[in-house]
């Protein structure tokens, strides 16, 4: 019942058109990275829902991601597909089956776990997403360990005599997900629907005799969640063109508590920062391997970590969105010009 | 007033809890009447937590019935009764704390809404006249116990005083018939608990309703509880008017022990 969706909304639109335009003037290399992004956006604002807002610790963020992930892979592989629009088209519908499945799978895994808390719900969902990989490994179907290689990537779309790039359908399409994800989970978060996710993680006792049905709202959180990450695994199989088992390890689930803690828990665009952070850090450390000679890239992206959160030990944002954090980053810049401006006053006085 | 069952609220039947080999509360009787401001009390460890444990769903007790509005309600989640009209604070306070004041009473009338995730989504009119109610009723109650102006700040911020107001109000944002308070004057002073008790007066009267009381203090209760159940060790001691129970040997007892004769 906070901040008003309108500012970040625009904002997020404005970051994706200079994206569009910065993707002029750079190499394959560079527009991949950014295709990245706006995964890992999609994948830290979806697991924030369930981490942050609702209070629950879920490590099984992968899972999900290989469910979805697979079952577009397998309608666009061994069911249909075509180029150009129709193509996206296709992309955009194996997406939403794969997220509705993911669902599912959140629904199935949700049910009878949620009931847990805290570092046993962890575990739970470790293990959830440990099973999705190793029933993968021996689906030879689905290519076992070796993985699906040669999967098309996002078509470029030809409207007469002009071709919009790969990588610009690819971009238009991965950044509408990422709006649509943001749109609606704030729209859910910051209504009074919403504060029912709140008050579960603020204490579920109470929220229990306030009349919320905390168990069901954890699964709702949970499968919507999950609906995001199938779809978010969807976009990485396109990107990447190849998928495997081993995609989908742990580390992946890590990496997604990682820009949710990051960003903040409980604070959408603190999630989309973070996100960003944790893809480019890693890839802007690399010349420093040339220079140096030796690979510091992972020693330095982990105290970069661990000096954040020293700093800021409630993340980049805490609980508080973009809008809020500007206002009140304004409010103590105006006091501080006030003060500065009054000894100034202060000090012209004493010297007359 | 009359005994009539169709103004009875609350009926417990030989409620009774074990918990391995003690028994909290052991086959207790009593009702509670439409409009009525029953107190509960009892030295410490009575049971009288416990009591409020198993009317709202938090313990199973292990043997007795309780009916709700004509209803067995024994097998219902603390949802469930709560979306029945039972509402209850909490001794040790259990706000939302990091959450504002006003959305702590919004949550609390959350079980009224009937829009659900679409309406949310797609900004139907549902949802807007709904928000705006909510948002009006909460400002409101907020009103009625001065805490309109804080609002804007994060529950755990206000001062102990008004954090168990604030309990209050987020309890009556769900319209209760049966509002259950666990201790509302735990922790204040003589001048706090005096407002308090005379606010409480006033709410019931304008909410109709019907309150069950716990309090620690003896006299506080005498003042303002029409009709008194004593409780020691899980078991009802004396149940009637305050003279009755004022004057009652075993209440004395419980209270201040036996009187040794030399």
């Amino acid at each position: 019942m906070r901040s008003k969706i309108r500012a970040p909304l625009l904002a997020l639109l404005i970051v994706n058109v200079l994206v569009m335009l910065l993707g002029f003037f750079t190499d394959a290399y560079v527009q991949l990275n950014i295709l990245f992004i706006v995964v890992n956006v999609l994948m830290a604002l979806s697991l924030n829902l369930v981490n942050g807002f609702t209070g629950q610790f879920s490590l099984g963020h992968a899972g999900f991601m290989a469910v979805g992930a697979y079952t577009a892979v397998f309608f666009v592989t061994k069911i249909y597909f075509a180029p150009g629009l129709l193509g996206l088209f296709l992309i955009g519908i194996y997406s939403i089956a794969g997220g509705l499945l993911a669902a599912l799978a959140g629904y199935l895994v949700g049910l009878p776990s949620l009931r847990l808390r805290g570092d046993y719900l962890a575990i739970v969902t470790l293990g959830f997403g440990e099973i999705i990989r190793v029933v993968l490994l021996n689906m030879e179907f689905l290519g076992g360990p070796r993985g699906i290689a040669g999967i098309p990537p996002i078509p470029s779309i030809q409207i007469g005599s002009f071709e919009i790039s790969s990588f610009y359908v690819a971009f238009f399409y991965a950044s509408s997900w990422a709006v649509v994800c943001f749109f609606s989970l704030w729209r859910l978060c910051y209504s009074q629907y919403g504060l029912s996710f709140l008050g579960v993680r603020e204490d579920e006792i109470a929220a229990e005799a306030m009349g919320v049905p905390t168990t069901k709202v954890k699964v709702r959180a949970f499968v919507l969640s999950s609906f995001f990450a199938g779809v978010a695994g969807s976009l990485m199989a396109h990107f990447t063109s190849y998928i495997s088992p081993a995609s989908f390890s742990f580390l992946l689930s890590v990496n997604a508590v990682i820009m949710v803690v990051l960003g903040g828990m409980g604070s959408l665009t603190g999630s989309i920062l973070a996100a960003a952070i944790i893809t480019v850090l890693p890839e802007a450390l690399r010349p420093l391997q040339e220079i140096t000679g030796v690979d510091l890239r992972m020693v330095i992206y982990a105290l970069a970590l661990v000096l954040i959160m020293i700093i800021r030990p409630t993340g980049l944002f805490g609980d508080r969105e973009w809008p809020e954090i500007w206002r009140s980053w304004k409010t103590t810049r105006n006091l501080k010009k006030q003060t500065a401006a009054q000894k100034q006053s202060q000090s012209a006085r004493s010297s007359s | 007033m009359s005994l009539s069952s169709e103004n009875l609220l609350l009926e417990v039947k030989d409620l009774s809890i074990q918990f391995g080999g003690l028994k909290a509360v052991d086959s207790l009787n009593f009702s509670v009447q439409k409009g009525q401001l029953k107190g509960l009390i009892g030295p410490n460890g009575a049971g009288k937590t416990t009591v409020f444990n198993m009317l709202t769903g938090v313990y199973q007790p292990s043997r007795g019935e309780i009916c709700f509005r004509g209803q067995i309600i024994n097998r219902l989640k603390p949802h469930e009764r709560c979306r029945r009209g039972m509402a209850r604070t909490f001794q040790n306070i259990r706000l939302f704390r990091e959450l504002t004041v006003l959305d702590n009473v919004l949550l609390g009338s959350h079980q009224k809404l009937t829009y659900g995730i679409f309406d949310s989504l797609f900004f139907t009119k549902k949802f807007h006249t709904e928000q705006k109610q909510n948002l009006d009723k909460a400002l409101h109650l907020l009103n009625l116990f001065d805490l309109a102006n804080k609002s804007e700040l994060r529950a755990a911020g206000l001062p102990y005083g008004q954090q168990r107001k604030l309990e209050i109000v987020r309890a009556l944002a769900g319209e209760p018939r049966l509002l259950l308070l666990d201790e509302p004057a735990a922790g204040m002073n003589h001048s706090e608990t005096d407002q308090l008790m005379t606010l409480i007066g006033r709410v019931r009267k304008e909410f109709d309703l019907t309150i069950l009381l716990i309090e620690h203090d003896m006299k506080l209760v005498m003042g303002i509880c029409e009709d008194i159940l004593v409780l020691d060790h899980g078991v009802k001691l004396e149940e009637g008017d305050s003279q009755k129970v004022r004057t009652s040997a075993k209440v004395i007892e419980a209270y201040l022990g036996i009187e040794n004769e030399h």
